[in-house]
């Protein structure tokens, strides 16, 4: 295990140490230490490392993540995982706004609640909270899946796309062209594996699955309020 | 003989409204037809106070100038020295704007880096992302960070020679984008993560932060996911440049791009292009004037765009106090944009060349605007380089005319005081005196 105090070596010693890792790196394991809500901690990482952060963080911890596992042991500020494109964020606290903006693919779990805006303008990420979410979220969710076990705040999934969302508890209410969908076979073999890879004991029958009607897809005069 | 009617009585000459002109009167029954706005492409089109109302000087007693083919006007820029530890290093100080991949066809892309590259300059992504076509073709290739993230990922972001993070764009300032469904080819879609065919829209904020605080913080992250080799430019509107040029600057941007609302667009609605932002020549010395009280004029570089056209516009920017200018619409008209060799098939689609504005429809008959493949094949990438090449070439080259004759051996060194204004409204705005006195409106120590 390599340890890098944050305090101690500041915030582009810690990032460009594991940016200095590569695909063949021997040192997997990586510790960062006193982040004391510090910003932009372990983004842009290109590796399959593991690396965790011991406290919470500030705005954009994991950002652009590729191929690297990240454990926050505490709560994640705004944007944290955004554009995500591969690997893992696993924060055990809370996480902020913006969880996972943008993100393009890879895994991001929180063991706490979610905060507004979760999976913004999603593109193939897949988002597993283990709380509740605040309003907005997913709003123009392109792609990816959104789970969530607890419940979701108003505007769930406005003005999506192609991305799904699955609930387990209430949601506050739908955004614009977000509707309840038919919960298929195929979606709850996608869902058991989600809860599976997310390390998360949930039974996937409990949930309710969302997306999007489709509706807003061609402009129509007759839709113009919606836009 | 006057006309009468069956009375007698001489009849009055048909009278067009000012108010109700034919232009307007056929929007109108555009909208009654439709119910939805009119979406084009373009800038402004109203007419607007421009550097078409400022001149030079010249040389005289007291100013000599320099001699037109021995001694050296020098063009060359460096934007981004502030933070990053590789700038950008251009010949001239005329860069090809962010234009869309999607909006634009791939050889269009290709034919911009061709021409900015064998000039000397940079050319600039888009919404949509970058393709190999551009990043290939340009050497030094400024990659936007805009709200929708099309197409966003670090391996092209490490691949950039500078990020340029989009807070707006002149033609609609406040707006987001739109790409309509007929130009949603396979390979745009698919960059952009959505389904093909349909009318795609680009969010207008940014997703993941809101104010300056977090731009500050965004710009961190940036840097430190690049570590710290490129610049960051952050485009804005011309909309409030005096405190959107302070707020970048405290934000931590190496250089601001400010855009006037006569900057093109691939689509947005009319009634937005025409009626919101501030003219160009407006905001240009605001802007400075935020640079200087911060101490930072000429440290962090102003790059100005919307509706320049000719070395003098660009001359007239820079001795405004920017430091480089970019354009779109022009490098566009360059490439074959508008040409009246397509007047047939402009007049079938109901206009003609030189008004050509439905670039969201994805029918250009010059192959720019469009993802139609027969249509895209009319640009031929490396003919329309060389043209492209040739225009900048030329604007330098009026630069450097207009440098020499004000005496100046860098066109850095025009200064306001090379400029006189031919209207009111110019010479309040670009702060020069009306042509043939010492005044502005505004001036200080002006009492009235
Ligand atoms: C076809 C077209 C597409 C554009 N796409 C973008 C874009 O994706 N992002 C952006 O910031 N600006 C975009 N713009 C605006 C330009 O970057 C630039 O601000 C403007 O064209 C400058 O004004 P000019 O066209 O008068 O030179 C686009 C402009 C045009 C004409």
């Amino acid at each position: 295990m390599q340890t890098l105090d944050l305090q101690d070596v500041g915030l582009r010693t810690v990032n460009a140490t594991l940016h200095a890792q590569s695909e063949q790196t021997n040192q997997t394991a990586w510790e960062v230490t006193n982040p004391r809500g510090a910003h932009a901690i372990a983004c842009g990482l290109d590796a399959p490392i593991e690396v965790s952060v011991k406290g919470s963080t500030g705005y954009y911890c994991g950002g652009m993540n590729q191929q690297a596992t990240i454990h926050i042991e505490g709560s994640a500020g705004p944007g944290t995982g955004e554009n995500i494109m591969s690997g893992k964020i696993v924060i055990e606290g809370d996480a902020s706004q913006y969880l996972g903006a943008t993100g393009h693919g890879g895994l991001i779990v929180v063991k706490g609640n979610a905060s507004s805006r979760c999976g913004i303008s999603m593109k193939g990420v897949d988002i597993v909270v283990q709380g509740n979410i605040g309003h907005m979220s997913a709003f123009m969710g392109q792609s990816g899946n959104l789970v969530v076990c607890g419940d979701a705040g108003d505007a769930l999934g406005d003005s999506c796309y192609e991305a799904r969302f699955f609930v387990r508890g209430k949601v506050k209410s739908l955004g614009a062209d977000c509707v309840q969908k038919e919960m298929r076979p195929e979606h709850l073999e996608l869902l058991t594996s989600l809860l599976e890879a997310a390390g998360i004991d949930a039974d996937p029958t409990e949930f309710t699955r969302y997306g999007s009607a489709r509706t807003l897809y061609h402009f129509d005069v007759d839709n113009a309020g919606a836009y | 003989m006057t006309a009468q009617d069956s009375k007698g009585i001489p009849l009055t000459t048909p009278r067009l409204s000012a108010t109700f002109t034919p232009d307007v009167n056929s929007d109108i029954r555009r909208a009654a037809a439709t119910g939805i706005y009119d979406i084009r492409g373009g800038g402004a089109k109203r007419k607007l106070p421009s550097f078409d109302d400022l001149l030079f000087m010249g040389a005289s007693i007291s100013r000599y100038p320099l001699e037109g083919y021995r001694e050296k006007c020098e063009t060359s820029v460096t934007i981004g020295a502030l933070n990053a530890e590789n700038p950008i290093e251009l010949d001239i100080p005329i860069t090809i704007a962010g234009m869309s991949f999607g909006a634009l066809s791939g050889p269009a892309k290709e034919a911009l880096g061709r021409g900015a590259s064998a000039a000397g300059t940079s050319t600039t992504t888009g919404d949509g992302g970058m393709t190999p076509e551009e990043r290939g073709h340009s050497s030094k290739l400024v990659y936007q960070y805009l709200p929708s993230r099309y197409g966003m990922n670090p391996d092209d972001l490490r691949k950039a020679d500078a990020i340029e993070i989009v807070v707006g764009q002149g033609a609609k300032p406040g707006g987001g984008g739109m790409l309509l469904g007929q130009k949603i080819s396979d390979r745009v879609a698919e960059m952009r993560t959505l389904p093909g065919g349909i009318d795609q829209r680009s969010a207008c904020r940014h997703p993941d932060w809101t104010g300056p605080d977090d731009l500050e913080i965004k710009i961190l992250e940036l840097r430190e996911i690049t570590g710290w080799k490129v610049p960051i430019y952050v485009k804005v509107a011309g909309a409030r440049p005096y405190y959107d040029t302070t707020l970048a600057v405290k934000s931590g941007a190496d250089a601001v791009v400010l855009d006037g609302m006569q900057g093109g667009t691939a689509a947005t609605q009319d009634v937005f292009i025409e009626h919101v932002g501030l003219p160009t020549l407006a905001i240009i010395r605001p802007a400075v004037q935020a640079l200087q009280d911060l101490g930072m004029h000429r440290k962090v570089q102003l790059i100005l765009s919307g509706g320049i056209r000719s070395g003098a516009d660009v001359a007239k920017a820079m001795a405004l106090g920017a430091d480089a200018v970019a354009i779109g619409t022009a490098a566009l008209i360059a490439l074959g944009d508008n040409d009246p060799k397509w007047e047939a098939e402009y007049n079938a689609l109901g206009t003609t060349a030189g008004a050509y504005d439905d670039w969201h429809e994805g029918r250009d008959p010059a192959g720019i605007t469009t993802q139609d493949p027969d249509l895209m094949a009319r640009l031929d990438p490396v003919e329309g380089g060389r043209r492209l090449r040739n225009y900048l070439k030329v604007m330098t080259l009026e630069a450097q005319t207009i440098a020499r004759a004000c005496g100046k051996n860098h066109l850095h060194n025009l200064e306001p005081e090379d400029l006189v204004a031919l209207t009111m409204e110019a010479a309040a705005m670009a702060r020069v005196p009306l042509a043939g006195t010492d005044w502005y409106p505004g001036k200080p120590g002006t009492t009235y």
